[in-house]
């Protein structure tokens, strides 16, 4: 079946193009309520994109694969986001993510066969006052050390 | 997140439970005094204001905000446009973030005054995608602007129509630079573009546009308010008022501190910080988020934080993002970790940014894992000085920099990774 938006997200993808003079500037706030509803963006849903706002899906998908949080594959229900940059990396993130992929047996960009977890490493997420960081779907976690992943780990279920 | 330890601009309201509420903004003193002035005279009077003030661009620049306003044209029977920089990406930078989640009245303060000054009436905050609680408090905060008439068509019943709205990223460091935000909101993919036009002239889908950090937007308020004197009686004659740095690394007490400008960095190191951690020694500081050149202990010595001292020491304030490395510290896998951030982040418009990020970041891991050599050393200058310059942006020169620093004022370190005599020869290039 072709993607089309509910009725809430297709009432807010027309308050989106509201915002702006053209429609084509509405392209990233629609990918991320692609996102919101579907988990991630399918060529499929590209298409109806671009169909929506007069662009080619060639553009709809240079745009997608420009940005690092449009995921184009499912992640896991509980996606994890180490920063692995010079803050956090001064704090021990390297050790961090060689923990998570050794407890979870994944290794970056990778899910769980059971799709709870996925992880990736991602550069600066302005928390570096509190490194180490790292993001799980959209809530930061700060000041990380082994115990306090291995307990937000146990909590997610 | 630690509260700063003075109180003087930009950070007041950060202690005070619910800050980030329009009722506690109200209480302190928000949306009345200077909107009041603002409204009270032209648009010209308050451009005037923010040039006497001496306020700088605080995204990195650093230049004058009031300037920069004056370059909008008039009368071009286009639209004029106010973009807010929220793209805080600069590894090391995180003042932004504190100013978004518990001040976003300030900034819409703020943004109401920029909006005036150059009679723009549309404004969009375009805000990093990762910052969601940012995103929440942010959107909450124009909700209720607008349900208090203090966004809409009559701001405030003063006659002057402005609609605020947020467009967020989605993960790439260089829509940061101005004109890739422009592209990003206007186009989708954000590749930065060639200046001239300056967006102030040929902006946001072709119309004249001023893109402000949140800090530079957020010390409006009390410039309006208290006046272009008061702002001033902080820092130095070229670099007046407050900044903030945000601070992180081997130190007791990360965090962000307001302070004056021309403050000493040792003493913000030693003092504000509480010092080094697990009592190591200092090697190294960063004083302006990872693009600009490294200090060494000695340079921190006689550094101050302002836009003249760190020039005279051979880096830049940039966006005040301090970084402190411990002696125990490698330079040479700390600059890795950076130049991978730079290949990464490179928008592959321009050769020598595509290519060069890629290549340097390549010769370093070669070096830290299989050793290199002293022709190492000039490939990579070489390859920083035709990097420098030379493209449409300066996320190149944002990793050159760093690099030629790096290997001028830590040399030993990347002569320990050196190979010795006799050892294989040049290894396999990953």
């Amino acid at each position: 079946m072709l993607f089309q938006f509910n009725a809430q997200n297709q009432k807010k993808f027309e308050e989106l193009l509201s915002h702006y003079p053209t429609k084509v500037a509405a392209l990233l706030p629609t990918l991320w309520l692609v996102q919101e509803q579907e988990g991630n963006i399918s060529f499929e849903a590209m298409e109806v994109v671009a169909n929506l706002l007069d662009v080619s899906p060639a553009h709809v998908y240079s745009v997608a694969t420009f940005y690092t949080m449009y995921h184009l594959k499912p992640v896991g229900k509980h996606h994890l986001q180490v920063c692995r940059t010079l803050s956090c990396a001064l704090m021990g993130s390297e050790n961090l993510l060689e923990h998570f992929k050794n407890k979870l047996k994944i290794n970056e960009g990778e899910v769980t066969p059971d799709g709870r977890f996925s992880l990736c490493a991602v550069e600066c997420l302005a928390s570096c006052g509190t490194a180490p960081a790292m993001m799980v779907n959209e809530t930061y976690h700060e000041n990380l050390n082994v115990q306090k992943v291995d307990q937000i780990l146990k909590e997610l279920k | 997140m630690n509260a700063p330890k003075k109180q003087l601009v930009l950070t007041n309201r950060v202690g005070i439970p619910d800050s980030h509420t329009l009722a506690v903004y109200q209480k302190t003193g928000g949306y009345s005094k200077a909107l009041s002035k603002t409204f009270s005279q032209t648009p010209d009077g308050v451009i005037e204001e923010v040039k006497n003030s001496g306020l700088r661009g605080r995204g990195g620049a650093g230049f004058a905000c009031g300037m920069k306003w004056s370059f909008v044209p008039k009368n071009t029977g286009k639209p004029t446009y106010l973009c807010v920089n929220a793209d805080e990406s600069e590894p090391g930078t995180f003042k932004d973030r504190l100013l978004l989640e518990k001040d976003p009245h300030q900034l819409i303060e703020g943004i109401i005054i920029a909006c005036y000054a150059i009679n723009c009436h549309t404004a969009y905050i375009y805000i990093r995608g990762e910052f969601d609680l940012s995103y929440k408090r942010i959107h909450k905060a124009i909700e209720e602007a607008y349900a208090q008439g203090i966004l809409g068509k009559n701001v405030l019943g003063k006659n002057y129509a402005l609609n605020v709205y947020i467009h967020r990223g989605a993960g790439a460091y260089i829509c940061g630079e101005e004109t890739a935000l422009l592209e990003s909101i206007e186009e989708g993919k954000g590749q930065p573009r060639i200046k001239p036009p300056f967006p102030a002239v040929v902006g946001l889908f072709g119309c004249p546009t001023i893109i402000n950090n949140v800090e530079t937007l957020s010390a409006l308020p009390f410039i309006l308010s208290e006046g272009a004197t008061a702002y001033k009686k902080w820092g130095t004659e070229k670099s007046p008022g407050t900044k903030l740095f945000s601070v992180s690394g081997h130190i007791q007490k990360p965090g962000v501190y307001e302070l004056p400008l021309g403050y000493s960095l040792k003493k913000l190191i030693e003092e504000n910080c509480g010092g080094m951690t697990a009592g190591k020694k200092l090697k190294a500081v960063i004083p302006g988020g990872s693009s600009v050149p490294i200090l060494t202990a000695k340079d921190v010595e006689t550094m101050m934080l302002d836009y003249e001292s760190a020039i005279a020491h051979g880096s830049m304030l940039g966006s005040g993002g301090v970084i402190v490395m411990n002696e125990d510290v490698d330079m040479v896998w700390a600059l890795k970790n950076l130049t991978r951030f730079y290949a990464h982040e490179s928008c592959g418009q321009c050769t020598p940014c595509r290519e060069g990020t890629g290549w340097v970041d390549k010769i370093l891991y070669r070096m830290l894992h299989e050793g290199g050599t002293n022709e190492d050393l000039n490939l990579l200058t070489d390859i920083s000085h035709n990097m420098m310059g030379k493209t449409i942006c300066v996320l190149a020169d944002a990793m050159a920099m760093p690099v030629l620093s790096y290997i001028k004022k830590f040399p030993d370190d990347f002569r320990n990774h050196f190979r010795r005599t006799g050892s294989s020869p040049r290894a396999k290039v990953i």
